[in-house]
Formats: structure tokens, sequence, C-alpha cells
């Protein structure tokens, strides 16, 4: 998921090429020497972290009693399988995954359209006041909603106690679903503004002749929306997706900060923290997190293979292949 | 280019040597004492011990993190990996035992141990010890005593001059239709409830509290177990704390006392200077405080004298540090019973040497001092185990939400989560 390395292995994938002139061997050199030292920090600082996490979950491993540490193979995982405090963890996770990732692509996709389609004059402060939500640190985020909602220092049960439901007396982090829609609410406002943004980029990349074609054809708006916007733009829809999907799967800061998994609200990201820096179980602890790396790296396998998300797109080859299969359809 | 290479070269050897100046300013040893947070007063003693030492070492804090959980995680991970710059560290007691199981600590030396303990009270020294040995300091202790609206106990008719009970308190909420301030968040003040409740009662959480933990046993199954978790079950299914009972923490629980329907509270003595402080700003009724009374922890047993929580901080030295000849020398300085007492007048936090109560300027700030020190002599330290952390998680899981606790079921299904817990056989 290199970034940086993903320049080198584009040049390494031309270079493949049977005919290979001068001229590509030097540009294939040139960015391995230009991407090389960044690939060699990524390996040092994700790498070796990881590699270290696979081989921990592997032992009973507790901080105050490194005498004690012990091989156990599996046994962590198989510890993890069988608790229902893991599957919980992972359902809240998977339900917050796809809850806030669905609202966010329809939200995101108005704010998107609203930013694209703004008179000149105001796209500027729009864009900007769009995006104030994203620039704010998530821990700060839910420390706003969780005072907002806070039983004791809340304004909201005060201001909208003419909502039915809605009283004085409701405590908002004291129920499951409540304190899930919570913290899913501040998930949202906060990081739509990001797919928004993927989404704004996608919109810029349709050409507008096509638009224009559609018209002069007779397509309705919402024939012209589905029909030649949404297709051009499908790849820079499921990188949003796919990005916004795997950064929501490893959501702690909302979680930790307003309920601390309490009333069921536990993810998976805070069971690793609870057992690696609470229990100081580095084994069980490593464990959890390795599953969740998996989980993350399957996502992105069922995204880049089965929906076949292109994460080069807008460099020249797969605007090539975007614009060809846009027009397939 | 190359004359920006030698004039980058030139400005890192400059600040360099800067550096090693500024190292080199003395050869005074310093040693880093990791506090934590409070009104400014171990910053205070720090400053005070070093100009005592006259050029002998130097003490410079560092803060630990705002709650104590976190504290321990940090000393705990700081000190497995075998830091060197824990040379004295405020400690929580009931993290004690897992930081000296494996040998984090350095041994306190008898001469020391002695002169520090001379009129230790009893309550704080326990909190102290791991395996019957003095492993930390005492330096303050801390303690719960009851606290009353004395407009509501008249109109309840409650006599405080005499010891009362939870029953007492329950009855007298629900008759007077006020919120009883108790800590109902899932958080370490619901082991520091439980705890009480069962050392009230001439049980302990534990059986053998210094057990494996393949061989822990817990006593939860008893009658006392059973009479804790009526008590707890009773308050959250009545709602007599409040809606908010799944937030309420020691501060919250305190502004709840503060307002109208507050009427009884179990907490820490911070909340009088907080209220007294609050009064005179106006966020509260400015003779708010002298509404307030206080007596000693309420009794589970009228016949059994409550044993009120046990907080505080020990001083311990890390089996890493360069300097702990020194470090002891420092926290003889630090906890001499006269600065004790300034630390309890200046931050409110209660000495833990007898002798420092007798200040005439304690009684003036805190006229519940004699309360303060009789509870302290009664507290009962929670379990003293390395597997500290997992039982109190297991309890603030199995106990919260408080409307949830049920008296048949709830103390049998806490011992059987610990269990399970410390024999690895589920995730906490």
């Amino acid at each position: 998921m290199s970034t940086a390395a993903v320049p080198a292995t584009k040049r390494g994938v031309k270079a493949g090429k049977p005919v290979k002139s001068q001229r590509t061997k030097a540009e294939a050199r040139l960015g391995w020497m230009l991407a090389g030292p960044a690939f060699v920090v990524m390996l040092a600082v994700t790498a070796y972290p990881i590699a270290q996490a696979t081989f921990d979950s592997l032992f009973s491993y507790r901080l105050t009693t490194p005498d004690e540490r012990e091989f156990i193979f599996l046994d962590n995982y198989l510890l993890l399988f069988s608790d229902w405090t893991f599957w919980r963890a992972f359902l809240v996770t998977l339900l917050i995954t796809l809850v806030t990732v669905a609202i966010e692509l329809v939200l995101g996709f108005a704010l998107a359209l609203v930013m694209h389609r703004a008179l000149k004059a105001l796209r500027g402060a729009l864009r900007t006041a769009i995006l104030v939500p994203y620039a704010i640190i998530t821990v700060v985020s839910a420390f706003a909603w969780y005072f907002m909602f806070d039983i004791n220092s809340g304004f909201v049960n005060n201001w909208f106690s003419w909502v039915p439901g809605i009283s004085a007396d409701l405590d908002w982090f004291g129920n499951t679903w409540t304190a899930l829609s919570i913290i899913m609410a501040a998930e949202i406002w906060k990081t739509t503004p990001f797919i928004a943004l993927l989404l704004l980029a996608g919109l810029a990349q349709v050409p507008g002749e096509l638009v224009e074609a559609a018209k002069v054809d007779g397509a309705t708006r919402s024939q012209q929306f589905t029909r030649v916007i949404i297709p051009n733009m499908k790849a820079a829809i499921m990188v949003a997706v796919l990005f916004r999907a795997l950064d929501a799967f490893r959501i702690f800061d909302s979680v930790f900060v307003m309920t601390g998994g309490d009333q069921n609200t536990e993810v998976l990201a805070l069971l690793a923290y609870r057992q690696s820096i609470s229990r100081l179980e580095i084994g069980l602890g490593s464990a959890v997190s390795v599953v969740l790396f998996a989980c993350v790296l399957l996502m992105c396998f069922i995204a880049v293979k089965l929906f076949k998300v292109d994460l080069a797109s807008g460099t020249d080859q797969s605007q090539a292949k975007a614009k060809k299969g846009g027009a397939e359809q | 280019m190359k004359r920006n290479w030698s004039r980058a070269a030139a400005a890192a050897a400059a600040a360099t040597m800067v550096l090693t100046a500024c190292g080199g300013e003395d050869d005074v040893p310093v040693l880093t004492w990791y506090i934590n947070p409070d009104d400014g007063g171990q910053q205070a003693l720090a400053q005070q011990c070093t100009d005592e030492a006259e050029g002998a070492y130097r003490i410079q804090t560092s803060l630990l993190p705002n709650d104590a959980p976190a504290q321990r995680e940090q000393l705990a991970r700081r000190l497995a990996a075998g830091d060197s710059s824990l040379d004295i560290m405020s400690i929580d007691p009931p993290f004690i035992p897992e930081l000296a199981e494996p040998g984090f600590l350095a041994p306190v030396p008898e001469d020391v141990a002695e002169r520090t303990t001379e009129d230790t009270l009893e309550g704080a020294l326990a909190g102290a010890m791991w395996n019957d040995e003095l492993v930390t300091v005492p330096f303050w202790a801390n303690t719960q005593i009851l606290w009353y609206r004395e407009s509501v106990a008249e109109a309840a008719g409650l006599d405080f001059s005499e010891p009362v009970t939870w029953d007492d308190l329950i009855e007298a909420a629900r008759d007077q239709g006020k919120y009883l301030s108790i800590q109902g968040i899932r958080a370490e003040s619901m082991t520091v409830w439980v705890n009480s409740l069962m050392e009230s009662q001439g049980e302990s959480i534990l059986v053998d509290p210094s057990a494996g933990a393949e061989e822990l046993e817990t006593n939860l199954e008893s009658e006392a177990g059973q009479r804790t978790a009526e008590i707890i079950s009773t308050i959250g299914s009545e709602q007599l704390a409040g809606p908010g009972v799944a937030s309420l923490d020691e501060n919250q629980s305190m502004l709840m006392f503060q307002r109208d329907n507050g009427s009884f509270m179990v907490n820490w003595p911070f909340v009088w200077p907080a209220t007294n402080a609050a009064a005179e700003e106006g966020s509260v009724d400015a003779d708010l405080p002298d509404d307030i009374g206080w007596a000693e922890y309420p009794r589970v047993d009228p016949d059994i004298p409550a044993a009120p929580p046990l907080g505080g901080i020990n001083l311990g030295v890390g089996a890493e540090s360069e300097h702990p000849e020194l470090a002891f020398e420092a926290i003889e300085c630090i906890v001499r019973p006269e600065n004790q007492t300034e630390y309890f007048l200046t931050n409110g936090n209660p000495p833990s040497s007898a002798s420092a109560f007798d200040d005439p300027a304690i009684e003036e700030d805190f006229p519940m001092a004699e309360t303060i020190r009789d509870a302290l002599d009664h507290a009962a330290p929670r379990p003293q185990t390395p597997y500290y952390n997992e039982i109190s998680e297991s309890i603030q899981l199995n106990f919260t939400p408080v409307s949830g606790v049920d008296a048949e079921r709830t103390p049998a299904n806490t011992a059987q989560y610990i269990l399970d817990v410390l024999r690895g056989e589920r995730l906490l």
C-alpha cells in the first residue's frame, strides 16, 4: 500500500515489456533510486512492527512477568475466535463501518455536487466550510460530541426535549444503540468531507463534452447523472469507499473518548488496546492486532480483485483504461 | 550548494556545542520524579528538597497522565523496558504489587523504611507493602468519608453523630426523593466501592491476594458478596443515584451533590475545597458549604465498623535507577511530616503520617480532618495482587451498569469472569 512505491512499480511494469530501450532502463533505475529510500523507511516502520506483532502473537507474554513468557503457537487466536467478546467487537466494528461509509457516500456525493456546481464566487468559501470538520483532530471532535450529548454537561437534551424520546433524563451513553448512533454521527460528521473531496476530484475528471453530448441526445438530468457522470466516476467512487472503509474499520478515538467500550460499544482497535496497553498482555494484544490487520488486508483484496478498484487512478495509464471502461458501459 | 552544506554542518556543530554546554553546566546528579497531576504541590516539594540538598542532587519532575490506570500503564511499560530515568515515582497503591513482584522497584533500605514509617497511619502503611515488605514509601493517603446535606438529613431524621448504614441512606434518599451521590461509572471507582462494601463486612474480595494467577480464588460468592451486590443493585434499579448514574464519576457525583436534589455522598476530601471554591466563584449557592456535614463512611452491618476506601500516592524507586541512594534521600525529604502537612493545605491531599495532622492550620482549612484521619486508620486497601488490573476491570465490567446488577447472579458471574480471565480462557 506504499504510495511511495507506486511510481517505482509502475515503471517496473513498463520495463517488463519485451523491448527495453536504454532510456526505459535508465528511467527504471532512476525510479528505484528516487523511491528506494522511502521504500526502505516504509519497510522499517511498517513491515518490521507487523512481523514483530505476528511473532509476539504466538506467545503468552505479559510485560510484568517477563520470565513466564511461553510459546503457545495459535492458542491466542483460538481464544479470540472462541470468545464472544471478540465477535461482538468485530460485529460492532463492521456495523460502524457499513453504516458510516454508506451514509458518508450519499452525503459526500451531495456535498461534492454542491461544491462542483457552486458559483465561482462562492466556491472557495464553500469548500473551506465543508472541509472544516475534516481538519479537526478526531479526539477533539469526539470530546465535542461527547460533551454535547453527555447527560451532565450536554445541551442536546435541553434544546431538543420537544422531540419525542428525548428528555432531560436521557443518558445517551448509557445505552448501546444511542451510544453507537452518536459515535457513528460523530464519525460521519468528521469524515464526510474526505469522501466529498475525493468525489469532487472524480466529478472534475468527468469530461464536459460527454455531458454535453448526452444533453444533445436528449438525456434527462437523472439520465445524465446515472448513465454518464457516475460511470465515469466509478474509479473515484471506489477509491473513496475503499479508503474510508479501511479507515472506518480502524475506528478507535471516538469510542475510546465517548464510552471507553462500555454498553457493548467496544470495537476491535479498542479491544487490542485494552489487551496490550491496559492488561500488558503483549501476546494476546498482538493477536487482536494481527486479526485487525488481516481484516483490513481482506477488505483491500476484495476491493481490488472483486470490484477492480484501480488505486493508481489519475495516472495516464489508468485514465486511458477508465475512459475505455466508461465508454463500454 | 557546497556552501550550503558547510553552513549546515557548522550550524549542527554549534548546536551540539550549546547542548553539551547546557548539560555540563554542573555535575549535580539529576533525579527524575514522575508525578501524577496535582495543584503544583509535588513540583514545589521537588524545588524545596533540591534547595535543601545543597548540590547533592537536583529533582526534576515529569508529569504522568491524568487517571491512575493510565499512570500505571506508562510506569509499567517504562519499568519493563528498563528505563533508568525512573528515579522516583508517584504510584497509586493498588498497582504496587504488580510492579514489585517482577522486581521493578528498588528495595527500600531498612533505615529509610524505619524513619519514614514511624507514625504512618495503618491503612496507608498496608497499601505500601507487598509480601510483608515495605516496597514503597507512603507519601499521602486518601480516603472517602460520608458527606451529607444537613437540610436533607434533618428532614429525613438521620442522626450522623452515630454511624449510619447504607440502608439508612437508601431509605432516606427514597423518602426525600433526592439523589445519592455514588460513583456508578465503569471505572476504577466501581472497584473502590465494591471493595469497601466487602471489607466493611469483614470479607476481602480475594481469599489469598498473593496467590498466582492459576490459584487465585475470590470471596465474591459469599453472603458478603451478595449483600454488596444487593446494595448496589437497589441504588441502581430504583434510580436513587439519578438518571445519569452510568456517567457518575467522583467529580460528577460531587456536582450532583451540590445541586438541589443532592442528599448524601461518598467521596474523597477534594470535594471540600472544590465546593468552597465554587461557592466563592458563585457557580453554586454561597451558603452551600454551611449545609454540608461529614461523618464516617457508611456501614453495611450496623455492628461492624466500616472499612473506607484507601487511595493516595506512595513513592517508589525504579530498580534501574542510576542513583537509588540519592533517590531515597530525596524521598525522605519529600515525605517529612511537615511537608505532608503543607501538601494537604495547598493541594488538599491528606497526609499518611499521623503527626502531620497535628498542625492547627489543618483544622482551619479542613474541619473534617479528624474524620479523615480516623478513616485512614480503618481504611482497607484494594486487593493487593499483581493481577489487580484484571480483577478490577472484571469487577467494573460486571457491576456496571448499576441498574443491571443482580444480587444473586452478579457476584457469582464476576467470580467466574475473574477466574476465566486469569486462566487465559477469555478476553477482558
